[in-house]
Formats: structure tokens, C-alpha cells, sequence
């Protein structure tokens, strides 16, 4: 498969493009920093048993000018495309996004914003590939909790263009996979306060693995996260007032 | 890796000692400033426990294969990619460790900063001397690159120098071209400790690979009985072509009882053992896995000791104390009350190159203990023997040593060795509990909540 990749250097992404790499798959990195990619570039050719490292484009989510040019350079390169992984994103705790609205407003862009213009823009290739865009949401989409309420609200947007891409677009031949995460240990939640069900970065990609492989539109993971949310999501308002989750 | 809520760290030993881990992915950024880095925990002791009860980065998020040359098989990686990635990912492509120690679940740096040895050690070396270059973050707060060529010293400091000359960030290693994932077994057992001995010398000229499993509760004519076994990587055409899985790991569940491991029940686990194998030779075809890692199938296996924890009393006794010295030292194990469950025996070929390198020829012995009171004393009494015969200890296992003796026994080799440190690193940043336990001084004041 060809897949354009954007998040393969940290975290989940890392653990996920490790197995794609793994089952033989043709990778192309995106992201902002060109040194780090080539080392993920290097790594993940290393895991692939290939002799030449994976080709990196330089995509920052906060510069959406530059989307088109490096999207069809993608597809040049790799002679088309059947998947799409986007993991990357913003991430702020609430107190941070309330004192400073210019970095909320950035947030809002990146997550909401630029990445559905970023699945715009793919959205045709994968449609003639009948390929798959796979997106990372999060939980914090679900619910207007305390905590999350403004990333909350850029990844609800988000899930909620996923799942009409979905509806609109599966007859037609495109699989759009929306993860949810919960609570995953990686060095971007290392050091807030861990809720129970925490997963970790290779459990998530097994299992966002296996959804791309069954075309599953929407998956929890750690799947325990399933059944909090749907708990969560069925809290009455009194409750959300009360609870600080 | 161990972890709770009050935020203490230990080493695989589970002595717990005040301290929190941080895992960044860039460790070259982060290790700026810092004070120790620690791999997987696999030290026995407080190698990888900061000396100020502050934080200890981790590097097991800094993973990343940077480059395999396919030729030469040369590899570049981050320092805190684990020895059981390289096996799953590299074995399939016909490459190895050159040397590995008797678990997979270490990193890239903690097998340089330890200079680990392996079963090859007679014929290989440890570690270090197929390491041909280092990106470390020194003390000062610069990247350095070292290696024979270029700051041999702090290289050669590095090799066996428990972390302490810099934030080691990556690796260049050579690694062994081997030909299946299977080895080719020949395991005798012995009578007594002459016939171990015996064999394991016997064995070593014949293969790459060699060990000794001795029985020491047992006492009078059968002492020192045991397995000893000899391997070599199978030949492509006498093995299946596909290199075996690895094991999923069985976790034990929950920190046993302290009185699980006793003198009975080892002696009866050490009999079983004896007797499953049995007084034959044996030579079959195994998995890599279960030669070379066999306890790692039980993950956290230093949980059955308990709460009072482990540790592990590891020495070399030089070539010329001569074999007969083996014996003395179990003996001067049983008079001091000790229970040694199985005792790992191993002849070293050459001395390393590194500053603390810990082997030198002649023969290393490894020994369990459970902790209890009387443990400091016991490794006290064993440290004047090893002393006495011109041996030393391995600081990956050591938890209790002295700080008089380690100097008696280090001498000269440790005055290089912080010679290179002061040059490095002037306002002594970087240590660790341990370091400051053995040499004083160090990162901060010392921690009230000591043992």
C-alpha cells in the first residue's frame, strides 16, 4: 500500500507507521521538522528490511498554504495513494488555551480547520484508489467536558466531518477510519494526571491496525474506552456540571 | 522499569528508593541539564536511581534505528532502542548482537554503560569492543562524538562507566551476521563443582556460546553440581528458515510473599532442575529465545522475592587465583549464611577496554540473594575474598559494596576513570545513587529518606 503518513515521528503515530512499515507498506512522511523525519524515515526503512530510507515532504498542519503542492508531490512520488494516516495534532490543557485565546485559536485551526482542508484535498486520490483515510480524533470529541472543553470542541468537529465523510463517500469506495484514544502514555500526556484505562501507543496501533485492514469507520482504543464514553455521553447535564472529569 | 505513586524508582532488585522517570522522545534536547539517564532498569541495584531523589530521564521513547549498513552490518540507533526490538526486527534480516547479556529487555546505552558480557565472552569480548562510536550529551552540556579516533578517553570512560561520563544518545555498533535464528545445544551434567568446571573449559574450545548452572545448597561430595552447556548459531541448512517468534511474556502478578523463596524451596527447585536434565550430554536444536534469555519469559520474575527485594552478588576471581578459588568462594558463601539459589558460572577471555570494564580473565560467578539484615555484612565478607584474590564486582549488580572497598579494589582504574569525569563534566552534574553511595559528591545533597 502507499500511505502518506503526518505524525510518524512521536508517539502513537511512531508505534503505528513501526507497523505498517513492518507488514511492507510503501511510506511517505510528512511533518514540520525534515532532520527528525529522516531519522523516523531511517528507522522505520530499518524495520522494513529496506536498504533505502523512506522519502520525507516537509507539511506543517499550521501552514495550510503549502497543502496542495505537497499533496500532489505526494502523489507523484508514490504513483498514487491508498491510505492517508493523520495523526498529528495540537494539544493544550484548557487552563493554557483560556489564558492565551491566540494559541486557542490556533489550536482550533490546526485540529479543526486545517486537517479536514488536508482530507480535502487527499479526498479525490483516495476516492479513485477506493483507499482509506484514517484520522485521529480523541475521546475529548464526545462529550463538552471540563477539562478539554476547547480541544474537545476542534476534535468533535473533526469526528463529526469524518463520520459525514462516511456516510457520504462509503458507497462509493472510501473507508474512513476515526480512532478515538483515550488516555495513552506517551511523552505528550507524561506528567498530567492519569485517569484509569490508560493504553499504550502499541496497543492503540495494533489496534488502529486491524481497523484499517477491516475498514471499521469508528474505533475507542484502548477498547475499554467504548464503554466509558458511552457512559459519559449519557451523563445528565447535572452530573457534567458536578464532575470534574 | 518500576514506578509508584509516591514516587520512588528501583532497579530490577525492587529496592525502592526516592525518584520519578521522564520518557521524552528527544532525549538529545532534554538531556540538557539532567543529571542521569536510565535505560529499561535492569541494574540490580541504584546504578539507575538519581542520587538526589529528583527525576531520571528514561530513554526507551529514544528508539529509532538511524542507519544498518547491509555490507558491513554496521548499525546506528538510539540509545534506548531495547536488545528485544533488535532481535524481532534484525535476526529476520541475518544480524545479531555481537554480545548480549541474559536478558533481552535492556537498552542500546545501559548494555554500553554497563559493558555487558555474554556466554561468548571467551572468545568475544563484552560489549564495548564492538562499539565503534558514541554521540553522548557530557556533563558541560555539549554533544560529543567519541570513539577509538576521536576523545578516546571519555569514549573508553564510557565503556562500562554506569552512565556517569555523559547522557549516552547513540550508539554505532557491529553487529554478528549469523546464518538462522536457532542454536545448536550441547548441555552436560556434572557431579561436582571439578566436573563443572571441567566442562564449562572443555565446552568453551569447542563453541562460541558457554555457561554453568551450579546447584551450591547442596553440600559434601556433589557441591557445585550442575548443567553446563555449550551452543552455536545453527547453519542455515540445519534450521528451519524462518527465525522463531518471540515468547509473549508471562508477567507475575502481583510481589510475592518473602517466604516463597527459602532455602527449601530452592534447594527443591535446584534438584528438579538437576534432575530433569539428569548426569547425560544432550545436544538438540533451540530457539534463540530460550538459549540465550531464558528468564525473560517471566516478565517482572524479581517480584517472587517479596518485598525485601534482591540483589545479585556478581564477581570476577582473577585467572591466577587459579580454579580452586571457585570453591573457596562458595564455601565462604554457605559459612556466611547465605542461600545462594542458582549460581551462574562463567570464564571471561580478555580484559575490556573500557576504564570500569568489569571482566578480566578468569572466572565470574553470579549469586541471588534475597535481601534481609544480615546482606550488607555478606557482601562485606565477600568483598574482602574477591579483594584478597585481586578480583572486582560488576556495578550492575551491586547494591551494598562499601565505598573502601570498591576503591581497594578499583585502585588506579578509578582515578583514570573520574580523571576523565572532572574533564568532562567540572561541576559534577551527572550521577547517580549508586555513584554517590561508592564515591560521594554528586548532583545535590543527599536525600534524607535513605535505606
Amino acid at each position: 500500500m502507499r500511505v502518506a503518513f503526518l505524525g510518524a515521528t512521536r508517539g502513537m503515530g511512531r508505534s503505528l507507521a513501526r507497523l505498517l512499515a513492518e507488514r511492507g507498506d510503501e511510506l511517505l512522511l510528512w511533518g514540520r521538522d525534515l532532520q527528525d523525519l529522516e531519522r523516523s524515515a531511517a528507522d522505520l526503512a530499518t524495520r522494513a528490511g529496506r536498504a533505502e530510507p523512506f522519502p520525507v515532504l516537509a507539511l506543517d498542519l499550521s501552514a495550510p498554504d503549502h497543502f496542495s503542492e505537497t499533496v500532489a508531490a505526494t502523489i507523484a512520488r508514490l504513483g498514487g495513494l491508498d491510505l492517508v494516516v493523520i495523526t498529528a495534532a495540537a494539544f493544550g490543557t484548557q487552563e493554557d488555551l483560556e489564558e492565551d485565546p491566540e494559541r486557542a485559536r490556533r489550536l482550533l485551526e490546526v485540529n479543526f480547520a486545517n486537517t479536514v482542508y488536508l482530507c480535502e484535498l487527499v479526498r479525490p486520490q483516495l476516492l479513485e484508489s477506493r483507499g482509506t483515510l484514517c484520522v485521529f480524533s480523541s475521546v475529548a470529541g464526545d462529550r463538552g467536558r471540563k477539562p478539554v472543553g476547547l480541544y474537545g470542541a476542534s476534535k468533535a468537529g473533526l469526528s463529526h466531518y469524518l463520520e459525514s465523510l462516511d456516510h457520504r463517500y462509503h458507497s462509493a469506495g472510501l473507508t474512513v477510519v476515526c480512532v478515538k484514544p483515550g488516555f495513552v502514555r506517551t511523552a505528550m500526556t507524561e506528567g498530567l494526571p492519569e485517569p484509569p484505562f490508560s493504553g499504550e501507543p502499541e496497543t492503540v496501533a495494533r489496534d488502529v491496525l486491524r481497523a484499517i485492514e477491516r475498514g471499521k469507520p469508528m474505533l475507542y482504543t484502548p477498547s475499554i474506552w467504548g464503554w466509558v464514553m458511552l457512559v459519559i455521553r449519557h451523563l445528565p447535564r447535572f452530573v457534567m456540571r458536578r464532575v470534574g472529569f | 522499569m518500576s514506578r509508584d505513586p509516591i514516587e520512588r524508582l528501583a532497579g530490577w532488585g525492587r529496592l525502592f528508593f526516592p525518584g520519578r522517570e521522564r520518557c521524552p522522545e528527544d532525549l538529545r534536547e532534554v538531556s540538557k541539564g539532567a543529571h542521569l539517564t536510565r535505560g529499561l532498569g535492569r541494574s540490580y541495584g541504584d546504578s539507575s536511581v538519581p542520587a538526589d531523589g529528583g527525576e531520571a530521564l528514561g530513554s526507551r521513547r529514544a528508539d529509532r534505528f538511524l542507519s544498518l549498513d547491509q555490507q558491513r552490518g554496521r548499525l546506528v540507533a538510539e540509545a534506548g532502542l531495547s536488545l528485544r526490538t533488535m532481535n524481532r526486527v534484525l535476526l529476520p534480516q541475518g544480524w545479531f548482537t555481537p554480545v548480549t547479556p541474559g536478558t533481552q529487555d535492556v537498552t542500546l546505552g545501559g548494555m554500553v554503560a554497563a559493558d555487558v558480557h555474554g556466554k561468548n565472552h571467551h572468545v568475544a569480548g563484552s560489549f564495548g569492543r564492538h562499539v565503534r562510536e558514541l554521540l553522548l550529551r557530557v556533563g558541560n552540556g555539549d554533544l560529543v562524538r567519541c570513539s577509538r579516533e576521536q576523545e578516546r578517553d571519555l569514549f573508553l570512560a564510557t565503556l562500562g562507566g554506569m552512565g556517569l561520563t555523559g547522557h549516552i544518545l547513540e550508539v554505532t555498533v557491529d553487529l554478528e551476521k549469523v546464518a538462522s535464528g536457532w542454536i545448536e545445544r550441547e548441555s552436560v551434567g556434572t557431579a561436582n563443582l571439578e566436573e563443572s568446571i571441567q566442562a564449562l573449559l572443555e565446552l568453551g574450545e569447542r563453541w562460541p556460546y558457554t555457561v554453568g548452572w551450579i546447584d551450591c545448597l547442596i553440600s559434601g561430595a556433589a557441591r557445585g553440581r550442575g548443567v553446563i552447556e555449550g551452543g552455536a548459531w545453527c547453519a542455515a541448512e540445519a534450521a528451519p528458515t524462518r527465525v522463531p517468534a518471540q515468547k509473549a511474556v508471562r508477567e507475575v502478578p502481583f510481589v510475592a510473599p518473602n517466604f516463597l523463596i527459602n532455602p527449601l524451596s530452592l534447594g527443591l527447585y535446584n534438584r528438579f532442575r538437576y534432575r530433569r536434565h539428569g548426569r547425560r550430554r544432550r545436544v538438540e536444536r533451540v530457539p534463540y529465545e530460550e538459549f540465550f534469555y531464558p528468564l525473560d519469559a517471566i516478565g517482572n520474575w524479581s517480584r517472587l522475592y517479596g518485598r525485601r527485594g534482591l540483589t545479585q552478588y556478581q564477581c570476577v576471581l582473577p585467572r591466577a587465583a587459579g580454579r580452586e578459588a571457585v570453591g573457596r568462594f562458595l564455601d565462604r558463601v554457605r559459612e556466611l549464611g547465605g542461600t545462594p539459589y542458582l549460581v551462574v558460572l562463567k570464564d571471561f577471555g580478555e580484559q575490556g577496554e573500557g576504564l570500569l570494564s568489569f571482566p578480566q580473565p578468569g572466572f565470574t560467578l553470579a549469586v541471588d540473594f534475597a535481601v534481609g539484615a544480615k546482606t550488607p555484612g555478606l557482601v562485606a565478607a565477600l568483598d574482602d575474598f574477591v579483594l584478597a584474590l585481586e578480583g572486582r564486582i560488576y556495578l550492575a549488580k551491586e547494591a551494598f559494596t562499601a565505598p573502601e572497598r570498591f576503591r581497594a579494589m578499583e585502585g588506579q582504574r578509578l582515578d583514570r576513570f573520574l580523571g576523565v569525569c572532572r574533564q568532562w563534566d567540572p561541576d559534577r552534574r551527572l550521577g547517580s545513587r549508586q555513584w554517590r553511595r561508592l564515591i560521594g559528591g554528586g548532583p545535590r545533597a543527599a536525600d534524607p529518606a535513605d535505606r
